[in-house]
């Protein structure tokens, strides 16, 4: 079957190392992070005590009123929407929005929105829970928002799957357009869930970095002294087409969305599969469905959150994805940098993923300091210029659950 | 007891934060769906602040009929004054 062709024409961004698209992009070249200590007094009895909030609120960019009926992930979800939209031309171009489709994903939903209500609902009654509690905490709010704001008829669809969330919105885009639902999908994901209880959950499970007197050096995947994942927050969207209706509108193209791969671990609801195996097919797959071989892939966004166990469990994927040809394969993990933004890091690493292909450069991992013994892949730790010509890349997300998302890019 | 004045001047500054309806529109006159386009989830949220800062109650059956500004102003008088 000769599958449609997909491309990226549109990228936005709202991270915790900056409050657009060129912000996050030079920032990740740079190799700053954008972990900090929280300074709320309710961080103070957490054991985790570090978080990459946005470099730029959210309300610096979205009017009040308007603010003030989104939930956190939403306005993020519509600051990257938006900057995606614009940077795309369909803003000005009002395509038919009955072929206009979109898909953010979010982790945990409106987390924030939900136990502040639940606070109010406790300390002053039931009278003065939000009425717009709901539209605003259901997890499919971002992408409804996202939704109205571009005028998308073509269907609004919120993929969650944990970790694996901004991927998994990556991978129903493309199928929206293969399958001939839509012709342009804004696709991404959101995550606002720097508050006490999850973080004090993801501490319990012994999932976050206890770093808190070094924050910039907290996120340190695949070095042997790494002690778990810094949360981060904010989101990505990116605007994916037909490359027929790219051509015809003349959009300047950033690289093809080529193929995804979805598989499941099917082991445990949180422990990645120690073998890597269902990680591996999901790259296999993307390959697959992108008509890519193990020799085109240049460039890996890894998912690598800096826990012990995963980022050696996704080492061992990807040479057993690869075949064990990974000598000409850069891998970085951007994670280093903006921490893990759960539901919104397949879609932030997607955008650095695409820019590092149309760049031909590749982002460093920092605080790869000593690396771990396991470690066998080709790591950047600073800079590292990709080949010409015809390249191609992958990025990998995994979630609790057992869910593994690889996107295959190839360059434009 | 509050005046006439301020309690339309509190409200306004309510409906400003709520709708974001610059306050010197929020007159007597002044229908809230109308004229000011106050939805009907709004306008909850504007009634549950007017309780908190003005400590009376607003039964959801009253709602219904606080059509204008002055309308609104006059329950509270009211409400403040029993």
């Amino acid at each position: 079957m000769i599958l449609k062709r997909v491309v990226v024409t549109g990228l936005g961004a709202t991270s915790p190392v900056g409050g657009d698209v060129p912000s996050t992009w030079a920032a990740l070249l740079a190799g700053i992070s954008g972990v900090r200590r929280l300074t709320e007094d309710w961080a103070d009895d957490l054991p985790a005590r570090i978080a990459g909030r946005v470099a730029v609120e959210p309300t610096e960019v979205i009017e009040r009123v308007k603010a003030r009926r989104l939930d956190r992930s939403a306005q993020f979800a519509l600051v990257a929407a938006l900057e995606a939209w614009g940077d795309s031309g369909l803003a000005e171009e009002a395509p038919d929005a009955e072929r206009v489709g979109v898909a953010i994903a979010s982790g945990i939903g409106g987390v924030t929105t939900l136990l502040s209500n639940y606070d109010n609902l406790l300390e002053k009654g039931p009278r003065r829970v939000s009425p717009l509690a709901v539209p605003m905490l259901m997890p499919n709010s971002p992408a409804a928002h996202v939704g109205l704001t571009v005028g998308a008829k073509a269907g609004v669809h919120t993929p969650v799957s944990a970790c694996a969330s901004g991927n998994e919105a990556i991978a129903h885009g493309i199928d929206m357009i293969r399958l001939g639902r839509a012709d342009v999908v804004v696709v991404g994901g959101t995550e606002a869930a720097i508050h006490p209880l999850p973080m004090a959950a993801f501490a319990n499970m012994m999932a976050l970095s206890r770093r808190n007197e070094e924050p910039e050096r907290a996120s340190r995947p695949w070095d042997r002294d790494r002690d778990g994942f810094v949360l981060g927050e904010g989101a990505a969207a990116l605007v994916i087409e037909s490359a027929d209706h790219a051509r015809a509108r003349g959009a300047r193209v950033y690289a093809e969305v080529a193929g995804a791969g979805i598989t499941a671990d099917s082991h445990d609801i949180a422990q990645p599969e120690p073998e890597g195996r269902g990680a591996t097919r999901a790259m296999q797959r993307a390959l697959r469905e992108a008509d890519l071989a193990a020799a085109d892939i240049v460039h890996i966004n890894a998912h690598a959150t800096s826990t012990p166990q995963g980022d050696v469990a996704e080492c061992l994927a990807i040479t057993q994805a690869l075949g064990g040809e990974t000598d000409h394969v850069v891998v970085t993990s951007t994670k280093s940098m903006t921490g893990h933004l759960l539901g919104a890091a397949g879609a932030l690493e997607s955008v650095a993923t695409v820019l590092a292909l149309q760049n031909r450069v590749a982002p460093p991992t920092i605080n790869l300091e000593t690396p771990d013994a396991e470690l066998t892949l080709d790591v950047a730790t600073e800079q590292r210029k990709l080949p010409d010509g015809d390249i191609a890349a992958l990025n990998n997300s995994f979630g609790f659950g057992g869910h593994n998302v690889a996107i295959a890019f190839r360059s434009a | 007891m509050a005046s006439t004045e301020e309690i339309r001047s509190g409200l306004a500054d309510i409906v400003n934060e709520v709708a974001g309806i610059p306050a010197d529109d929020v007159q007597l006159d002044k229908s809230f769906t109308d004229d000011l386009d106050v939805d009907s989830l709004s306008m909850v949220e504007v009634v549950v602040a007017a309780e908190e800062q003005f400590g009376v109650k607003i039964p959801d059956d009253e709602v219904k009929n606080l059509k204008t500004v002055g309308d609104a102003v006059a329950f509270i008088e009211n409400a403040s004054a029993a």
